[in-house]
């Protein structure tokens, strides 16, 4: 294919320098990390990041304005949290002239498409400062975690201290120290329908995108894509807010990447295409032109 | 030169005549680009659209300086019948009681070579769909309804307002279709190509197409875009899915055209950076 990584300035394997943030993020802390160094240098005012709600496990989109706030949205919730939904708000009730957004690739495109085309998002396009994309394969409704916590991992959500997905398992690990890995076979058929017609996996659109897989444990893979996104990234760099290696020089590196890129692609498309015969001659529609 | 332009430049109109004769030609002999004609038409609407295109501020002169020249406006145009014009901006719904309005919106279409429906009303009806009547001073005018119901319309800018970004945009790519380089035209028509097939699909919006079109149809995944472009929040976010509150809806179509899964342009948007760029450089 080719285009499955998107464009991108450079690629590195990192890690932040920062313990207290690696010790309650997902990966390599990059998310945290960098809009943490973004909001003390004052390149963004706030950031709009996947904090706490009212169950557990359960994120709401939240505008983070301090370090503590950051802090508190660490670590992957796979659930959905409209992120987007604060983008205008961010610019208004908040405030905020330079917005941080997080978000998945669909949420990269949304922001995208949000500056392009501001239907109903009146000036937010100049505003948008840095939008930090994560990797991801699919994602999950609310409803689809409690079942498989509970109906499969047989524990209950208060007391799971990390989810995570990785080398072919979905795993389950708990604040006592049980760690439970379901096998994606299990969980494939919880995954939200929209998911399917998915044709991004590295969060393309993002000024800078990251995510586990490609690097080593406790390190994340990430793609500088933009010049907005080259700026920052080489300026944090300097700064000493990671450790970086060349992309190269780690395992399993982007040839993962690309693997499960094209999987992922490949997969998604054919389900794309399926949906023009989905009926007796009639299909389902299709939102890309 | 654009009258928005004339208007601010009124002190110097005063001057005597020679040296305003003189002014004037020195104006006409700068190298101007070609430029289009531009009609702002007002139906039924509450002028927030019109407001909205002079919230460019110093981007309005922009546009008006290098690329369009104004050629009719009600409050910014001294120019009664609707001439001959490149692109007409409509604002508004169309009274099918008031005579005039549907002469003038059928003018329109004669007249200009693109239509634009310029925010919710002229594209979807939105607020004046809630219309019974009964005010003064007309109180038979009852029935109102969105421009694509009398005649064709080419592009729509959905929304309540219209953000000033859309219409400034809009403005930019129909000078590049119409003037732009074999490379801009093929751009600007990228661009447009969406707010084009809007126009075809229909003249009616409501919270509900998000429900038909993007979640019934199993493609919604829980962006957020809809919430964050509805005007009236309207819609909130529980589960991930959003969730619209169907009495506060009027109808704007912003949350639809909004989301990425009512349609999105591999041509266009991952093109983000550079066509943001383009629009900068061409606003300077
Ligand atoms: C649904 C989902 C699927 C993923 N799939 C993959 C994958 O297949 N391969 C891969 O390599 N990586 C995947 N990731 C990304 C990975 O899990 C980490 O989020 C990423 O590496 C960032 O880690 P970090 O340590 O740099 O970030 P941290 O410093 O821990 O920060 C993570 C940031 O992401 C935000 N966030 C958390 N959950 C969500 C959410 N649901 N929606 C939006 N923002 C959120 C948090 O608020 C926080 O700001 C996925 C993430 C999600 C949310
Ligand atoms: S798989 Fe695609 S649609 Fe689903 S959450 Fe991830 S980026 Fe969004
Ligand atoms: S904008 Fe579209 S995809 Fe995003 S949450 Fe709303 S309906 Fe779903
Ligand atoms: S829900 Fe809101 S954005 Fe959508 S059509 Fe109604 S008023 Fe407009």
């Amino acid at each position: 294919m080719g285009a499955e990584l998107g464009k991108y300035k450079s690629c590195v394997s990192a890690r932040s320098t920062d313990k207290t943030i690696l010790a309650g993020a997902q990966d390599g802390g990059i998310v945290t990390t960098l809009f943490a160094y973004a909001l003390a240098e004052g390149i963004i005012d706030g950031a709009i990041v996947a904090g706490p709600g009212d169950d557990p496990w359960r994120p709401r989109p939240m505008v983070a304005t301090t370090y503590e706030e950051l802090m508190a949205a660490r670590g992957t919730k796979y659930n959905i949290s409209p992120n987007v939904s604060f983008i205008k708000e961010a610019t208004r009730s908040y405030g905020l002239d330079k917005v941080g957004i997080v978000g998945t690739p669909c949420q990269m495109q949304a922001v995208r498409k949000g500056q392009l085309y501001p239907i109903g998002l009146r000036d937010v396009s100049d505003k948008i400062a840095l939008a930090i994309g994560i990797f991801c394969m699919e994602n999950f409704p609310y409803q689809s975690i409690v079942q498989l916590a509970e109906d499969h991992a047989a524990m209950s959500l208060e007391s799971v201290k990390k989810m995570e997905i990785g080398k072919g398992k979905f795993t389950f690990m708990s604040e006592r120290g049980a760690v439970v890995p379901l096998p994606l076979k299990v969980t494939h058929k919880y995954e939200q329908p929209g998911c399917h017609v998915c044709l991004d996996y590295v969060a393309n659109l993002a000024d800078v995108s990251c995510g586990s897989v490609g690097s080593p444990d406790g390190w994340s893979t990430v793609f500088v894509r933009s010049k907005k996104g080259d700026d920052i990234w080489a300026k944090s760099v300097a700064a000493g807010c990671f450790e970086t290696k060349a992309i190269d020089s780690v395992k399993p590196g982007l040839e993962l990447v690309t693997k499960l890129a094209n999987e992922k692609i490949g997969k998604n498309q054919k389900t794309v295409d399926e949906r023009k015969t989905f009926g007796v001659g009639k299909g389902l529609r299709i939102p890309y032109i | 030169m654009g009258l928005l332009s004339s208007v601010f430049k009124k002190d110097d109109q005063q001057k005597s005549a020679d040296v305003a004769k003189a002014e004037i030609t020195k104006k006409e002999v700068k190298p101007v680009v070609d430029k289009i004609t531009v009609g702002h038409v007002h139906m039924s609407g509450c002028t927030g659209c019109l407001v909205s295109l002079a919230d460019n501020y110093g981007g309005l002169l922009t546009i008006l300086d290098k690329y369009a020249d104004l050629v009719y406006g009600l409050t910014l145009a001294d120019v009664r019948h609707i001439p001959k014009m490149d692109v007409a901006l409509v604002e508004g719904s169309v009274c099918i009681n008031d005579k005039l309005s549907v002469e003038e919106i059928k003018q329109t279409r004669e007249k200009a070579a693109i239509v634009v429906a310029v925010g919710g009303c002229a594209s979807y009806g939105n607020i004046t769909r809630f219309c019974r009547g009964g005010q003064q001073n007309q109180p038979q005018h009852e029935s109102f309804l969105p421009i694509g119901d009398l005649i064709k319309v080419d592009v729509y800018i959905p929304g309540c307002a219209p953000t000033p970004q859309m219409i400034r945009n809009v403005c930019i790519m129909a000078y590049l279709l119409l003037k732009g380089s074999p490379e801009q035209k093929a751009l600007a028509t990228n661009y447009l190509k969406p707010l084009m097939m809007a126009a075809q699909k229909g003249t009616s919006a409501c919270f509900c197409d998000l429900m038909t079109e993007v979640i019934n149809q199993g493609l919604c995944m829980g962006c957020g875009s809809c919430a964050a472009a509805c005007p009236v929040r309207a819609i909130t976010h529980e589960f991930g899915k959003p969730q619209g509150t169907r009495d506060l809806c009027i109808k704007c179509g912003a949350c639809y055209n909004q989301c990425p899964r009512s349609w999105f342009s591999f041509d266009v948007v991952p093109e983000y950076e550079s066509i943001m760029e383009l629009i900068d450089t061409v606003m300077k």
